[in-house]
């Protein structure tokens, strides 16, 4: 067959728009509408004392001005918390604009709504807010120390004790061989998608109903929560995600004020408002994540394997919880990844701080979990002289113990048990690929050109492509069009050609004819979002189910009209035949107008299937009993639970011993997400989840002072890797194909920024022998620690080869 | 004090086309492109000219449409990336090498920074001897300014090669 694209590196769909500047991003739409700009806290804690607006009244071109008092309704409430948790027992939400009190610099006090952008800034500058100022609790060690308190009544900060146990954890600890014990850090970083929040909302007075494009990634859970906030009924309410640059996690939130107070002003105003976020704005007042202070033992016996495991941490969730505990949990359950550990304890404590809120960002806790689980196999390898693979290796989960349950509950609510995986070869494909065992002779040529070298691997397991659901509808048109939509958005992941790969492989039709739609709640309105790695594993699957459907109706109908039997026919290139029977067949398309019976012929393809065209059956309905007119199918996928891949990465480190510049020299990859659909996109997912993991070691942080102000909100100052930090990556796959779904698919979104500063952090101690417990390190700090006399020293090399 | 509110007529070549247009002076050349000529295709990233989505050729040399504003480009020839593939004479268009080579490396995942990567490899490239084979010192030039989120930039350098490559044989 000619279609078979499953597997295939198709080039993209999406690609001809997007490189011809034809692309329509939130703020490319609607030309000429009003704009609005926010007025946001200065102060990091804070109570409002007034508001003054009267100067900018007077400016020309403003049109409304909205404050806390301006809210009705549940506008007036708290925001939603989205992810409800019992251990989430002082959840926090903030109001779409600050009541009394502002929690963090970025905070919007005031929405102004004006004739264009610059006039509603303008308009902002005039208004004078007064503050009195609250004490400040920044980091996560003044959280926990509780001196101040964010909220007035959590004066603990704690919102949240996650707590999981898999047996007696410290009686293992006590009956260990060997224990050890470390404390460490992992700084905050974001998503930063090149494309901020947007968002424009046109109400249409005549039917009283909304239209909302928002750069989102969960259209129809925002089209829900716009319609409860703003007390519309759901079917008034339409939400599109239109091109989006960029996700990462930050637009998975929702509603964001903006989402909810740009269509209020819409509505009140009865003219369409436009609001798109600038990059100080996205800085302050969108969402963060990954810090954590991480108290680790683990008991473990004379050849290294891991006989309990106690973790302790400290997770930053910033001022507010609306995404509830979902990055602390994930880190807590994925943090054993590849390893069976016989008793686990994790204990994570989320904590308040005068911050931006910390929601998932690509990894959305599991860099976190895979730090402190790596770092506990190097410390292991280091305290008994033995090789870090060979550790590693000595714990792996074996091919033959799937599925591997261990005996804890993931963020979807269900068991953490892992579909399937070959982690030894990851491991076997990971030495081969980097040269694990030649590293001693590159560390002496790194040595003779005056450069300290060290190498350092990681490993993990993802949890993937959790429910509760994903739908896909598949229709085939009288013109031989395939039409495909699902409910999640699309942020670059290239999901219009993966999926049209699926339709076209599954359906028989060429890929030309197939034409995707994500994120329109027009076309699907049930969905539940883009993140965790989820869009091939639940769309994919539901499409392909959808597909199916379409199929057999197909099938069905072709067989009637051909007079054969479902059995022996087959779809290639759009065209329903015999098997070995060449002339015997039937255009898709034809299938799909005579599935439709008609009355009224409106063109030649309409009069097959009208009344008087043909013999038909009198003894039947023209629709069967449950039948539906047209080729089409909706089909849903619900998985039992989430799906597990896996992967390996390793660094090569040089460190030049005069500037402490750390250069990753080389980087290697070996990455398991089950079948795959598209290897040119997995490769590209990689790619840049590697990049992000580059960044996160070495680069980004949130650099908030005592004051809870961000120094370094632009791009100026918050080191974004451009492609000289970069290094090249060298990339192997296994494929494990999932038992769980029908297309065998794990997810693959996430992976690649997993592993990044576990095994970057490994391998820079490995080069200078100093024990490295804060990430990311700047050279700055990497000369302090190797300057400083009471730095821990760890053996350099650290074993990396037996 | 000049008044924000001042508006001045600005005559400037887009992408070939002579545009005739009034703005406030403070009026940044991004928000005339995007919002009074309705030429989308420029995007901005973070307006303070770091992260290079906005890039434009003005007069044939990339510049920041951002850090510029659009009552400095009067009396100039500017092109976006709606004008950097050419018309073929018979409706369609003919890609320019950076636009094939972008597509066919996967050099793009949400398209957000491409037209400011596009633009800025274009004239690169085009300000080089294309005779000669590219060096990954100067492809590293030609990529090393501008962010990008979701690629790695890999497929972008391989990109950036490929276009070198591709005006190369057009060249002989």
């Amino acid at each position: 067959m000619t279609t078979k694209l499953f597997g295939e590196p198709v080039r993209r769909r999406e690609d001809l728009r997007l490189i011809t500047g034809r692309g329509r991003y939130t703020d490319d739409i609607g030309h000429g509408a009003l704009a609005a700009a926010f007025v946001r806290s200065p102060y990091a804690h804070a109570r409002i004392v007034d508001i003054d607006v009267d100067a900018a009244l007077d400016v020309e071109g403003v049109v409304a001005v909205y404050t806390y008092d301006d809210l009705v309704g549940p506008m007036a409430e708290p925001l939603p918390v989205l992810i409800p948790h019992p251990q989430l027992t002082a959840p926090r939400t903030g109001f779409p604009l600050a009541r009394d009190v502002v929690q963090h610099v970025g905070e919007a006090v005031v929405m102004v709504v004006a004739t264009d952008r610059y006039i509603a800034e303008d308009v902002c500058d005039r208004i004078a807010v007064s503050y009195e100022e609250l004490p400040v609790v920044v980091g996560v060690d003044a959280a926990r120390e509780a001196v101040h308190s964010v909220h007035s009544d959590v004066p603990d900060n704690v919102a949240a004790r996650h707590h999981q146990e898999t047996g007696d954890v410290e009686a293992a600890l006590a009956a260990s061989a060997h224990t050890l014990s470390f404390t460490q850090y992992i700084e905050r970083s974001a998503c930063m998608p090149m494309e901020g929040k947007g968002v424009h909302a046109v109400w249409n007075h005549d039917d009283s109903s909304l239209r909302v494009h928002t750069s989102t990634q969960a259209s129809t859970s925002v089209r829900a929560a716009i319609a409860a906030k703003l007390q519309l009924s759901l079917e008034k309410v339409e939400v599109v995600a239109p091109d989006v640059g960029g996700g990462f996690g930050v637009k998975i939130v929702h509603p964001w004020p903006e989402e909810l107070l740009v269509p209020m002003a819409a509505i009140a105003l009865g003219q369409p408002v436009h609001w798109a976020e600038d990059r100080r704005e996205h800085f302050i007042s969108s969402a963060h994540e990954r810090e954590q202070r991480q108290e680790i033992t683990v008991g473990y016996d004379d050849e290294g394997r891991v006989t309990a495991l106690d973790v302790r941490g400290w997770h930053d969730n910033g001022a507010y919880t609306p995404y509830g505990i979902i990055v602390p949990i994930v880190t807590a359950t994925q943090l054993v990844g590849p390893y069976a550990i016989p008793v686990y304890r994790v204990r994570i404590d989320s904590v308040y701080t005068n911050t931006v809120i910390v929601t998932p960002y690509r990894g959305a806790g599991r860099p976190q979990g895979c730090y402190a689980m790596e770092r506990t196999m190097d410390r292991i390898a280091q305290d008994l002289g033995l090789d870090r693979a060979e550790v590693r290796r000595r714990n792996l989960i074996q091919p033959d113990q799937f599925p591997y349950d261990h005996h804890l509950t993931f963020q979807d609510g269900r068991p953490v048990i892992y579909d399937s995986g070959n982690y030894e070869g990851l491991l076997d494909k990971l030495i081969a690929l980097v040269g694990w065992d030649r590293a001693e002779e590159r560390r002496a040529e790194a040595a003779a050109r005056g450069k300290q070298l060290g190498i350092g691997m990681a490993m993990y397991v993802e949890g993937t492509g959790p429910g509760p659901y994903e739908g896909g509808h598949v229709q085939v048109l009288g013109s031989g069009k395939v039409l495909v939509s699902t409910g999640l958005t699309s942020q670059g992941q290239g999901h219009e050609t993966a999926f049209a790969q699926i339709v076209a492989h599954e359906l028989g039709v060429p890929i030309e004819d197939v034409e995707v739609t994500t994120g329109d709640t027009r076309r699907f309105g049930y969905a539940v979002g883009t993140f965790a790695s989820r869009a091939a594993v639940m769309s994919g699957n539901a499409i392909a189910l959808a597909a199916r459907g379409v199929r057999a109706k197909a099938l069905r109908i072709a067989a009637d009209v051909l007079e054969a039997d479902v059995d022996d026919l087959e779809i290639d290139e759009g065209l329903v035949q015999v098997k070995g029977t060449p002339g015997a067949s039937i255009p898709l398309r034809t299938v799909a107008v005579l599935s439709n019976p008609l009355r009224y012929a409106f063109d030649e393809a309409a009069r097959q299937a009208t009344q008087f065209a043909g013999p038909g059956d009198d003894s039947k309905p023209p629709v069967a009993v449950g039948d539906a007119p047209g080729l089409e199918h909706v089909d849903y996928y619900s998985p039992i639970r989430s799906t597990f891949a896996s992967g390996a990465h390793a660094a090569v480190v040089e460190i030049d011993p005069t500037t402490w510049e750390i250069d990753v020299v080389d980087y290697a990859v070996v990455h398991d997400c089950g079948n795959i659909v598209n290897p040119m996109i997995v490769e590209g997912q990689v790619h840049g989840g590697v990049a992000q993991g580059v960044g996160g070691a070495l680069y980004e942080r949130m650099a908030y002072d005592a004051d809870g102000q961000l120094q370094n909100a632009s791009f100026m100052d918050f080191l974004m890797p451009y492609a000289s930090e970069v290094p090249d990556v060298v990339i192997d796959h296994q494929e494990t194909p999932s038992p769980l779904n029908p297309l065998g698919l794990k997810g693959a979104g996430e992976a690649g920024v997993i592993p990044g500063t576990a095994c970057i952090a490994s391998a820079i101690e490995d080069a200078v022998g100093r024990r490295i417990a804060a990430m990311p390190i700047s050279p700055t700090e990497l000369y302090d620690l190797v300057r400083n006399p009471d730095a821990e020293r760890v053996p350099s090399p650290t074993g990396a080869t037996a | 004090m000049t008044d924000v509110s001042t508006e001045r007529a600005i005559t400037v070549t887009v992408n070939g086309v002579p545009r005739e247009t009034t703005v406030p002076v403070r009026r940044l050349l991004s928000d005339a492109l995007r919002h009074d000529l309705q030429l989308t295709g420029t995007h901005v990233g973070c307006e303070h000219g770091v992260c290079g989505a906005c890039t434009v050729l003005v007069d044939g040399t990339p510049v920041r449409s951002c850090l510029v504003l659009a009552v400095q480009v009067d009396g100039t020839e500017v092109t976006t990336v709606e004008g950097l593939a050419r018309e073929d004479g018979q409706g369609g268009q003919i890609l320019h090498p950076v636009q094939e080579a972008f597509r066919e490396c996967h050099a793009l995942q949400c398209g957000f920074c491409t037209p400011g990567f596009l633009m800025t490899m274009a004239a690169g490239l085009e300000a080089r001897d294309p005779s000669t084979d590219i060096t990954d010192d100067e492809v590293d030039e030609i990529v090393g300014g501008n962010l990008c989120r979701c690629t790695g930039y890999a497929n972008i350098k391989k990109a950036c090669r490929r276009a070198a490559g591709l005006m190369k044989e057009a060249a002989e």
